[in-house]
């Protein structure tokens, strides 16, 4: 029978099939942080259960971190509670941390692909969301809920029902200026918030695999907010050539041996799926949300929708904008912005930084933002000094701070304040996602960098 | 955690009427700070609810007394974003047994059966006689029948069938969660385990 790249890698990671219900599914390696876990550990204590294979799961400090001064204490007593309960769990269970202060440190979904913990064909879950990131490189990965992360400490199984599957091809090239969260942003803005709930997507077509191992992740990255619960695309010479002698990835005759099982992984031709939709590579321009949900997002030379052209709640469509203080048919390009954000597991890579440093160069941060410039891992920061992007940030008046989830979320103390405006690199615009009334604007490191520097909404192919 | 189990629910509900409610609504993240599972429910829909200076916010449908109830009914793709299951707990911890929807977001739906509470996905024509029933009359009163799997609005009589696989419903029905199947079955785990290489 012809097969999925899904479908390969979850059927061989099934140990039961239950009718009418769920799968009872291997998970080959867990990531853990501070957020998720606790009560995940108070309920193994509660039932007298250790975990089953410490070494399959891997935890890391990152969404409660500050991003200055991390070698102090952490100031807030309940950030410091939570930091805490995660390094006492994963010691008593002979779990490996690596905490705050830790040179391995930085957000989940940035190094487990830097020390190879991510790998082709693995099943790969963690409490959050945005695991879905590690399907670049052809793993099944997806976020559980904190029931879940204690079955995998306890059983390393999760009960799932197969998700149906969705081929997303998009043909061609892509312009100038067009980065990978702008296609990213394009597909949920035709697909919307909840178009690809209950699938699993793989991306093929061109525009993949001409996109490096970190394109790829900011994509599958997103896969999540068109509602599906992961996406991912077949490993190439990329792939292998990126996991290649990092510390976890199998070195020697083991490397030889996953190198037979990894090229297996692609989908058969003439494989069935429940849904395609196929695009092309050069429809695709800068991207911008106006909304507070990531579907609300338009190309950044678009004017806001007005309601009748959207599909569904009309009320909550003028809710929408009502929060964000815009009106229909309004021109994004010229608004002004408070607050410019890089970084989270979306564009905290070295890509990420890159792009945004080849805007910014040579000019001055505008005197109207304030920039938060968050790397995603020590090893992002390590790679900004050493290739000299750190002094063209520093001429132009940016700094940079210390790796975590940061303004992101907000759960530590980097929130955007009430009403003020910030072009942000990450993931989500819902309301208050950056601070209790903040308004977020999603767009790529380009839009980002355009924006820092010119203290307004820009299109980046101005100054490319 | 196992649960109290879930069999027919007879209550009023609490109308939301707004499309793509996120996690992050139901549960703000600067209130995910907690190690154990207690308080999620005071912060239920917090920004919604209160004021930034802790006053109730009168014209959020929590903060109004004439709507009560076990049941929260909701508008297409209801719980999308996070996987934050501290979203279901609050919903579970503010009193609520059962969320209905046209359409729930993956994760979401996922950890409410986790945590007892059931997510019932209905037509959108049905949606909206609920809602027009409860804009009617806000004490209108639902039965939840899980055996039967039928959901009734008591005053018209008018019902609907909802779909749940047959093993999460048996867990429902009886307060089981999955730790306790995956429990009996640990030989076949730990053969699976020894042939899958780290």
């Amino acid at each position: 029978m012809k097969k999925t790249l899904f479908d390969k890698v979850w059927d061989s990671h099934i140990v039961k099939s239950i009718k009418d219900g769920p799968d009872v599914l291997f998970i080959d390696r867990h990531m853990i942080h501070e957020v998720t876990s606790p009560v995940a550990f108070l309920g193994l204590k509660k039932r007298g259960l250790p975990v089953l294979y410490p070494e399959r799961t891997f935890a890391t400090a990152d969404h409660n971190t500050p991003t200055v001064n991390q070698h102090l204490p952490v100031a807030d007593p309940l950030s410091r509670n939570q930091l805490k309960a995660l390094e006492e769990n994963a010691k008593i269970h002979g779990i490996s941390y690596w905490g705050l202060g830790h040179k391995k440190n930085g957000i989940v979904h940035v190094v487990g692909p830097e020390y190879g913990i991510t790998q082709p064909g693995a099943t790969i879950v963690c409490g959050d969301s945005h695991t879905s990131t590690h399907g670049a490189f052809g793993a099944i990965a997806f976020g559980i809920g904190t029931s879940e992360v204690e079955m995998v400490l306890s059983t390393q199984c999760i009960m799932q029902p197969k998700p149906k599957k969705m081929l997303i091809t998009i043909n061609g090239s892509l312009n100038e200026g067009v980065t990978p969260k702008d296609v990213a942003l394009f597909i949920i803005s035709k697909l919307t918030t909840s178009g690809a709930t209950g699938y699993f997507v793989e991306y093929a077509g061109e525009v993949f695999r001409d996109l490096s191992m970190e394109g790829r992740m900011t994509v599958c990255n997103l896969s999540i907010e068109m509602g599906a619960r992961g996406g991912m695309v077949a490993p190439d010479q990329k792939t292998y050539e990126y996991i290649k002698e990092r510390e976890f990835t199998p070195k020697g005759k083991e490397w030889d041996k996953a190198m037979t099982y990894w090229k297996t992984l692609y989908t058969d031709e003439g494989s069935i799926f429940d849904k395609e939709l196929t695009f092309d590579g050069t429809e695709i321009d800068p991207m911008i949300t106006f909304g507070t949900n990531p579907g609300m997002g338009m190309s950044i030379t678009k004017a806001i929708p007005s309601a009748k052209d959207i599909e569904g709640g009309e009320s909550t469509y003028a809710k929408s904008l009502a929060y964000m203080g815009f009106s229909e048919g309004e021109s994004m390009i010229g608004k002004s912005i408070d607050y410019v954000f890089i970084g989270s597991c979306t564009n905290g890579r070295i890509e990420d930084f890159r792009a945004f440093a080849s805007i910014i160069k040579g000019y001055k941060r505008a005197s109207n933002v304030t920039a938060w410039l968050v790397p995603g891992s020590h090893k992002v920061l390590q790679a900004i000094k050493d290739e000299g992007l750190l002094e063209i940030l520093e001429n132009a008046e940016f700094k940079l701070r210390e790796p975590g989830c940061s303004a992101c979320l907000a759960m530590n103390e980097d929130k955007i304040p009430a009403g003020k405006y910030a072009v942000s690199t990450s993931n989500r615009n819902f309301e208050g996602r950056q601070g209790p009334g903040a308004r977020t604007l999603l767009a790529s490191p380009l839009v980002a960098a355009a924006a820092a520097i010119t203290g307004k909404i820009t299109d980046p192919r101005t100054l490319i | 955690m196992a649960y109290d189990s879930f069999k027919i629910l007879k209550s009023s509900v609490v109308p939301l009427a707004i499309e793509n409610v996120d996690t992050d609504q139901i549960i703000p993240a600067r209130f995910l700070k907690a190690t154990e599972r207690k308080g999620f429910g005071d912060n239920l829909f917090r920004d919604w609810r209160y004021n930034q200076d802790n006053t109730l916010k009168s014209d959020f449908v929590l903060n109004n007394p004439i709507y009560s109830g076990k049941i929260l009914v909701g508008e297409h793709n209801f719980g999308s974003g996070s996987s934050r299951e501290h979203a279901a707990w609050a919903v579970y911890d503010y009193g609520f047994r059962c969320v209905v929807s046209s359409f729930f977001a993956d994760i979401f739906k996922n950890n409410c059966l986790n945590v007892g509470v059931l997510p019932v996905q209905v037509s959108s024509d049905f949606l909206k006689i609920i809602f027009k029933a409860v804009d009617e009359e806000p004490k209108t009163d639902l039965t939840v029948d899980l055996p039967s799997q039928k959901i009734t609005i008591n005053s018209t009589r008018e019902s609907e069938s909802f779909n749940i696989n047959s093993y999460k419903k048996e867990n429902m029905l009886n307060g089981y969660d999955d730790i306790d199947y995956l429990k009996n079955i640990k030989a076949e785990i730990s053969n699976f385990a020894s042939n899958t290489p780290l």
